[in-house]
């Protein structure tokens, strides 16, 4: 037991361990199944929050395009679930039987050949994880190669998401324009309407979070991670060491990219549809606010400010539907001005001291310390920087 | 997150539970007292709704489900006042079967997925007998596999691309046919119109739009030939390529479905190339009374609209109905096409659920086919049995103060086609 104590503490696992007993003992047994899946949504954006404490926060990269990698995940999931949707039989009624419905409307009488591969699920899901990464590979490395960073990058994405919403609204022959990708019925035959499947899918999303956040940590407790972290806080000084910044920066990038990506195929299972509004500039915005709602440095943070900012959103728009735009401006504002390291942040300055008050009379302050925040890693400790660097402000340039 | 499974079924009272085993004897002794409660006795809870709906002995809730706030809050909100004035009237009236009618509003923000959690939030969690919702294609579709899956009741009153048929939605605008072909023959008849340019947002709606009139145009009604075909992105405010391509082309007719924002600006340009309704016929599907405010009514003036209802129409019922709508929401109000069918929606219901005696969606549905609303603004329109409404059609044409005045109207109304064959 004491072992197992000691291995939490040592590795920060206590926050991650209440996290899952959070979304997978108490979400399930106080909420309906309607509200479930609503949370089950949330989280699929909390990927893109986890992606971006990695991106961002670790980093230090700032990616205002995060939509981009969470749509085409979506879309690729979306194309899967809309084939088999699209069976000859359920689609007689249009011109060319077979194909999805919003080709027929727009005239295409055949199957796009670059849609073949997702007949197959197995294609479909390497397509998920692999398509977002491949692009935020070259987009990364063009750019980083070139020594382009902090706000230029961050512009950059930001027309990356621009550049892709356009295009899908345009090609709608092909990918269903504005409309997007709807109507989404079954995989393999398996009806994900259902209730007990929007139970399974949850817990799946919860399980692959979990798996994201601890393959996260993992990287953050290696070497990796403390080298992105003295690349984030003296870029030059790193490259002067002989270490190839940029490839570490693509790294980083490549990695939140696929991150992204299955939280955009979790929220297809989900919600049933993918549509461009969910990967352009607006979204991708969102998603850094949710990172900076629960505090950029921390990865379970990023995981309660998604949760928090949503939960929010429904909230408001369902008690005040002709406030709710205020109360959610000013939750972001609140958030800012009052705890500008988000909820990690102010675990960090205000509960953790208050446990270790309490804690303090008894044997040990260290032993049984609860969530240990990312940042009490060691190679970070020993940094001279404040305990949470940086804030909002410390972008490296 | 304050509701958890709504506790919408009200229990039944003693009294109640005796009758509905007594078979609806409803003997005057055992009802309820209370005048406005005479007539739910008459249709006791447990017999309307069989399905926990969220009715009452008292009232019923039904579902608004549109934008308020975001890019589309300014086209939806004359049909948010439309459906809540109907409500209204509908509850000075008595309600529907003896039960005031509670309206849940629900905020889409102009983004389809929230679209799609409001209206499960609405069917699930509420419990709602109906909603009243959506405006555009994209939310519509959005929200589709949820009314299917839940076995809900919408009421949609956009004019659309047809394409659809679902059971448990009711389309009280017009589907692309209802307003095209008319339009064009009146067009071909009239305006001697043998060339056409057509051109329009780039999305599904005008994209089936120009479809359905280019088969039309060439092969269909053989009016003519289709000269250009354009599309522009959405929120596109750049027309001057389109209209060089127009001077060049000298079309008889320009047939336009440009929307949003984009009309302000393609109105204006055309205006500032010299292309007025003096010179130039043009005809289009996507400028009604809430648009003109935007574009002017000096930009539009002399181009031709079709639509199935114009502000300006002359009839008892629609006099009523502009009154009624002016003091509700102020002189200033404008009422366009897609708010007069949104107004619709609650009408329809309530005509459905007393001919079906309960708000049950399946008997709703049942009942809906050939309901008929004499009283409608438009003037008289039915339902038809793939749940669209025949409606007539009408040309206005846009005068400079930004009224429009019909200056033509089909003889018959006109059946809906959502799935018309030889133009797909």
């Amino acid at each position: 037991m004491d072992a197992f104590k000691n291995w939490v503490a040592r590795s920060g696992m206590g926050s991650v361990l209440i996290l899952a007993l959070v979304i997978m003992v108490v979400f399930p047994l106080t909420m309906d199944i309607f509200r479930l899946n609503l949370v089950g949504k949330y989280l699929s954006y909390a990927f893109v929050a986890v992606g971006l404490v990695m991106l961002w926060g670790y980093g230090g990269i700032l990616s205002l395009g995060q939509g981009v990698f969470f749509g085409l995940g979506g879309y690729m999931m979306a194309m899967f679930l809309k084939l088999e949707a699209s069976d000859p039989i359920t689609t007689k009624i249009q011109s060319t039987p077979g194909i999805p419905d919003f080709m027929d409307w727009n005239q295409l009488t055949a199957l796009p050949l670059w849609w073949e591969p997702f007949r197959h699920l197995p294609l479909a899901l390497i397509a998920v994880v692999a398509v977002p990464m491949i692009l935020a590979f070259i987009i990364s490395f063009a750019m980083f190669k070139r020594r382009v960073g902090g706000v230029y990058f961050a512009i950059i994405t930001q027309a990356v998401a621009l550049i892709l919403t356009v295009l899908i609204v345009g090609q709608q022959g092909y990918t269903g324009g504005v409309n997007g990708i709807t109507d989404l019925r079954t995989m393999l035959g398996w009806d994900i309407r259902d209730d007990s499947a929007k139970y399974i899918l949850y817990f799946a999303n919860c399980v692959l979070l979990l798996a994201v956040i601890l393959l996260c940590r993992w990287i953050q407790m290696s070497k990796l991670g403390t080298l992105l972290l003295a690349m984030r806080d003296k870029e030059d000084r790193v490259r002067f060491s002989g270490y190839d910044v940029a490839m570490f920066k693509v790294f980083v990038f490549v990695l939140a990219a696929g991150i992204s990506a299955v939280g955009g195929a979790m929220f297809t299972l989900q919600v049933g549809f993918m549509s461009p509004s969910l990967v352009g500039i607006v979204p991708s915005i969102e998603m850094v606010i949710l990172a900076a709602v629960g505090g950029r440095m921390s990865l379970v943070g990023a995981v309660y400010g998604a949760l928090l900012v949503n939960a929010g959103k429904t909230y408001f728009s369902e008690a005040a539907p002709d406030l709710w735009l205020f109360l959610m401006a000013a939750l972001f504002i609140g958030v800012v001005l009052v705890f500008p390291n988000g909820l990690a942040g102010l675990y960090e300055s205000h509960v953790k001291p208050w446990l270790a008050r309490r804690k303090a009379p008894k044997a040990s302050t260290q032993a049984v310390e609860p969530p240990a925040a990312p940042l009490s890693s060691p190679s970070h400790k020993s940094a001279p920087s404040a305990p949470l660097p940086g804030g909002v402000q410390g972008q490296s340039a | 997150m304050a509701e958890k499974k709504d506790p919408i079924q009200t229990p039944l009272t003693d009294e109640q539970r005796r009758k509905v085993l007594m078979g609806m004897a409803a003997a005057p002794a055992l009802m309820v007292p209370g005048l406005a409660l005479a007539q739910a006795g008459q249709f006791p809870t447990a017999k309307v709704n069989t399905t926990k709906l969220a009715v009452t002995d008292t009232e019923v809730i039904v579902g608004q489900l549109h934008s308020a706030t975001g890019t589309m809050a300014i086209s939806e909100t004359g049909s948010i006042q439309a459906e809540q004035l109907a409500i209204d009237q509908i509850n000075a009236m008595g309600g529907i079967l003896g039960r005031k009618i509670k309206v849940i509003k629900e905020d889409g923000a102009s983004d389809w997925p929230t679209f799609a959690e409001k209206s499960k939030k609405l069917l699930v969690n509420d419990r709602v007998a109906c909603v009243f919702g959506c405006w555009t294609s994209a939310s519509r579709k959005a929200v589709l596999p949820v009314f299917e899956k839940e076995n809900g009741l919408l009421y949609y009153p956009t004019f659309y691309e047809g394409l659809e048929q679902s059971k448990n939605v009711i389309y009280t605008g017009q589907e692309a046919t209802q307003q095209i072909i008319w339009g064009l023959d009146w067009a071909s008849k009239e305006k001697k119109a043998k060339t056409y340019f057509l051109v329009g947002s780039d999305y599904i709606w005008p994209r089936t739009s120009m479809k359905i009139a280019r088969k039309h145009i060439e092969s269909v009604g053989k009016l003519g030939s289709v000269v250009g075909e354009e599309y522009y992105p959405l929120g596109n405010t750049n027309f001057n390529s389109l209209i060089n391509k127009i001077k060049v082309a000298k079309p008889d007719c320009i047939f336009a479905a440009v929307v949003g924002g984009s009309n302000v600006a393609f109105y204006k340009q055309l205006k500032a190339a010299g292309i007025t309704g003096v010179k130039q016929f043009l005809l289009t599907l996507s400028v009604t009374e809430d648009e003109m405010l935007g574009v002017g009514g000096e930009n539009f003036a002399g181009f031709y609209s079709s639509m199935k209802y114009f502000q300006s129409l002359d009839n008892a019922n629609n006099k009523g109905f502009v009154e009624a709508f002016k003091k509700a929401y102020g002189p200033k109000s404008v009422i366009g096409d897609v708010t007069q069918a949104g107004y619709l929606g609650p009408w329809l219901w309530k005509a459905a659920v007393e001919k079906a005696g309960s708000f049950d969606v399946d008997k709703v549905v049942a009942a809906s086919p050939g309901i008929e609303l004499k009283t409608a603004p438009e003037g008289y329109v039915k339902l038809h049995e793939n749940h669209h409404l025949w409606s007539k059609a009408r040309i206005a044409q846009g005068q400079p103060d930004g009224t429009f005045k019909v200056v033509a109207e089909s003889p018959e109304l006109i059946e809906p086609n959502p799935f018309p064959k030889g133009y797909q």
